[in-house]
């Protein structure tokens, strides 16, 4: 009976220990890829980054050098669209649900579609682009590629921007409705620029997604070779020239798709990081 | 000083009640929220719209039929040349990936999320949650440009041996091919990608757990794994299945790793270190050079069944989800 | 100048809940009225209807009437309109978070499209004044947030506020409570100098400070009104033996 027992608190302070093990090499294992992309992105990216990479459109199969500069000009312009699109629908949205649609059907069902749809695949909105612009118009366009990407931003910002303005008090509201303040100036002028913050905290996180889509863009942007600026016509970006030099076969295009991949995640640490220091730091401006 | 009373309260009197102001801002703000819905159905009516041709011509077939190839004597399922289309093969390696990536990426997100919610020093929480977000925030482009150039290499080498060694006579480990891409490589990879979404759910649903339940646990005497088994992961076992389906979903639709890794032939494999193509990459990888109006709606059809099933697998992840953490308070991350 | 308010009838509910039954009373113009009961007692229901701000919460609803002059301000008008005449100061202190101190003041009337800037500066100037806060902010108008300044001092600033807008009527609905005693007397202090000028009805749990700054003191229970008198008599010899109780603190 005695050896029992003590056989069993044997067996049970084993599996204890087994599992803190197991929880630790879990957390070494994931931690793990993390840093040997890191690793991988600097070394492999930082060498092969040079002037000309910024500077530069791709050279001809071939030839040694060249740049992304019209990749990282027409990501700027597609993300540009994207906002545009996004960014105003997205906060409208999120407005509706924080300031008119609390507590109704109407609104736990736009929440429930808007989580939904975050998990939709980003390649199924790039079809459903090509479909609404591309057919239509018999050609690949910038715009299209640009309203792939917005429509995936528009539930993102929603959802943020309902959490952030139901973080700001209700008296802050009272207070501005009890001045006469007609609804429409209080919601835009008090409630959403306390919470403006949290707001742009959340279009950034939307922004940064987005702006490492590929899949989307395949057969909307399509990409381009040259400069191109024009809303109408093909278009590069980032993400798309760094696939297409991937799966190439030269090791100078190899070098490249480091170079813009490190580039790239430069720019989506830097927005991670600044969404954390601001929400670190308290969504609410000047909320003590 | 009455004067100067009257000459604003004057000015507030002239002004209008803004209710005209007001009806319109909440219109906008009603399209706003509508245009969510509107995007639903404008992918559905698009998408059905697009793959009439195969709709009709195929109906359900389209992801069952297998053909027979003369030259070959093989059974064949896709050639938009020979006018062959059934998405059998995509559904498998899309199938296929998943499963296994869930396989592998479970068990460590479940790990992680009982080391940082009960196990983990403070200090190490915060920066440790920043890196898993961090990985959430890589974009699936430079996951496929790692996977390619590191990670497959690795598994050609080192890991594709060993498992053809040791575990090649269940079947599924014997069919090595020698490029080291396919559905395994894309599982690893996808393991990879959709380890920060489990884990970190897991922790919002454990921290959902209320306190009292890890107290009345470890009243009993219980070491602190029975408590987190008993107290914890027992309680929150919905939400944390949830985070899997979720997981699942994330894992079917994507498509650039993948299409970087798992090799894009469209044939059918037991084994799982052969190639073979997923739904989203077969879209990715084809729809470009698709000429035929066969092979465009047979393309947009597999987007629509893609659509379709990462809707309803969000739809029940969403739910378990929502049913742990509902009046739970909102955690920090 | 205030104007005097004459309710009648006056029905309010909370969903099913009947949280005001039946009241009548006459607030005169230019004096303080000080409204008493314990909590839950609709005390606060009622300033809320008089400048319908419980119209904010989708299942409130009202009945009966609510006279300002000759404005039934159920009929007549609009809420926004109604709330501009007006003026309410808050339980909390609530100042604009984002806003400077001069613009906290200001902000009725910038909301409402006012832009006269040479104004504005004497408006937020004199109501800074009025509010007894002007000697302790006037060095940091646009530098310092409202938010920064002491609960006492936030609590000055939106009655500075609400003087802005110049209104009529300036409902208070326990503007104290949450203040520690300094600040508070300083808030009674303003009472008593802004009674002269602007009809003044405040709400508060603490039957001294109602006997300190109201001429007229109502008692409400259980959602009716049981007693409105003047002050001195309700605190002296109360009709009523149920406000007896509560002044003698029986109960509550």
């Amino acid at each position: 009976m005695q050896q029992g027992f003590k056989m069993q608190t044997r067996l049970r302070w084993l599996g204890d220990k087994t599992a803190t093990f197991l929880a630790v090499l879990s957390t070494i294992l994931v931690i793990l890829p993390l840093v040997a992309i890191f690793v991988y992105l600097i070394l492999k990216g930082a060498h092969s980054l040079n002037l000309a990479f910024f500077t530069q459109i791709p050279k001809p199969v071939g030839e040694v050098g060249g740049g992304m500069a019209n990749a990282i000009v027409g990501s700027v312009t597609l993300l540009v669209i994207a906002s545009l699109l996004g960014v105003p629908i997205g906060i409208g949205g999120g407005i509706y649900l924080a300031e008119f649609g609390r507590g109704t059907k109407f609104a736990n069902a736009v929440r429930f579609t808007a989580d939904v749809l975050n998990g939709v695949p980003s390649i199924v909105m790039g079809l459903a682009a090509y479909a609404l612009i591309v057919v239509p118009q018999h050609h690949f366009s910038a715009l299209a590629g640009g309203v792939a990407l917005g429509i995936m931003m528009i539930p993102t910002v929603c959802r943020t921007t309902e959490e952030m303005l139901l973080m700001v008090p209700h008296a802050v509201r009272e207070a501005a409705l009890g001045l006469g303040v007609p609804n429409w100036r209080s919601v835009l002028s008090i409630t959403v620029k306390t919470a403006s913050p949290g707001i742009i905290t959340g279009c950034m996180l939307a922004f940064a997604r987005v702006a490492g889509e590929t899949a989307p863009l395949i057969f909307t942007a399509l990409g381009n070779d040259f400069w191109s600026t024009s809303l109408n016509e093909p278009i590069a970006a980032l993400p798309l020239q760094i696939y297409v030099y991937a799966i190439s076969p030269y090791d100078d295009w190899h070098r490249l798709a480091w170079a813009g991949s490190l580039v790239l995640i430069v720019l989506i640490v830097l927005a991670v990081a600044l969404v954390r220091f601001v929400t670190s730091r308290g969504v609410l401006k000047g909320a003590s | 000083m009455a004067q100067e009373h009257s000459a604003i309260r004057r000015y507030l009197l002239a002004r209008g009640n803004s209710a005209i102001a007001d009806r319109v801002f909440k219109s906008l703000m009603v399209l706003c929220a509508l245009s969510i819905f509107a995007i639903v159905v404008l992918i559905v009516t698009e998408l059905v719209q697009r793959s009439q041709l195969t709709l009709h011509t195929f109906g359900f077939q389209f992801f069952w039929k297998s053909y027979f190839d003369p030259t070959t004597g093989l059974p064949a399922y896709w050639d938009p040349v020979n006018g062959y289309f059934s998405a059998l093969p995509f559904v498998y390696g899309t199938l296929v990936s998943s499963l296994l990536s869930l396989l592998l990426a479970v068990p460590l997100a479940v790990g992680v999320a009982v080391f940082l919610t009960e196990m983990c020093p403070g200090f190490l929480r915060a920066p440790l949650a920043f890196l898993t977000e961090l990985l959430a925030a890589i974009p699936s482009i430079i996951y496929g440009l790692w996977a390619v150039f590191v990670l497959v290499p690795l598994l050609r080498e080192y890991v594709n041996p060993l498992l053809v060694s040791g575990l090649g006579w269940t079947g599924l480990f014997n069919d090595q091919n020698p490029t080291g891409l396919g559905y395994f490589a894309s599982a690893v990879i996808l393991a990879v990608m959709i380890l920060p979404i489990i884990s970190s759910l897991t922790r919002e649903v454990m921290t959902a757990v209320p306190h009292s339940q890890r107290e009345a646990v470890l009243a009993l005497g219980a070491t602190r794994w029975e408590m987190i088994r008993m107290g914890v992961l027992r309680n929150a076992r919905v939400g944390i299945v949830g985070a899997i389906i979720l997981g699942l979903g994330r894992a079917l639709g994507e498509t650039m790793a993948v299409t970087m890794v798992i090799g894009n032939t469209p044939q059918i494999k037991r084994s799982m270190l052969a190639t073979g193509s997923s739904m989203a990459s077969v879209i990715a990888n084809e729809f470009t050079e698709a000429v035929s109006d066969m092979h465009l709606s047979a393309l947009i059809e597999i987007g629509l069944a893609l659509f379709i099933v990462t809707i309803i697998v969000n739809a029940i992840a969403r739910l378990l989800v929502w049913a742990v953490t509902r009046g739970a308070p909102v955690t920090q991350r | 100048m205030g104007v005097g308010i004459e309710v009648t009838n006056l029905n309010a509910w909370y969903g099913a809940n009947h949280t005001l039954q039946d009241i009548n009373l006459n607030i005169p113009a230019n004096h303080a009225t000080a409204l008493i009961g314990p909590s839950g007692c609709g005390k606060s229901t009622f300033v809320r209807c008089l400048n319908r701000m419980h119209e904010t919460n989708p299942i409130a609803r009202v009945t009966g009437t609510v006279r300002m002059g000759d404005l039934d301000i159920y009929q007549d008008t609009t809420p926004v309109e109604i709330r501009r005449r007006v003026g309410m100061v808050f339980q909390r202190p609530n100042p604009f978070p984002t806003m400077s101190i001069y613009d906290n003041v200001a902000a009725g009337l910038k909301l409402n499209g006012y832009s006269n800037r040479r104004a504005l500066d004497e408006i937020v100037e004199k109501s800074l004044k009025n509010s007894a806060l002007w000697d302790e902010v006037k060095d940091d108008l646009k530098k310092k947030s409202g938010a920064s300044l002491s609960g006492g001092q936030q609590q000055r600033l939106c009655i500075a506020r609400a003087l802005a807008v110049d209104p009529e009527v300036l409902l208070m609905d326990e503007p104290a409570s949450a203040l520690d005693p300094v600040s508070t007397s300083k808030i009674e202090d303003l009472i008593f100098q802004l009674k002269s000028q602007y009809t003044i009805v405040i709400v508060t749990h603490n039957m001294q400070q109602a006997a300190r700054v109201a001429e007229k003191t109502g008692f409400f229970l259980n959602g009716r009104m049981v007693e409105f008198d003047s002050t001195h008599k309700i605190f002296t010899n109360p009709s009523d033996k149920r406000t007896e109780d509560y002044i003698t603190g029986r109960f509550g």
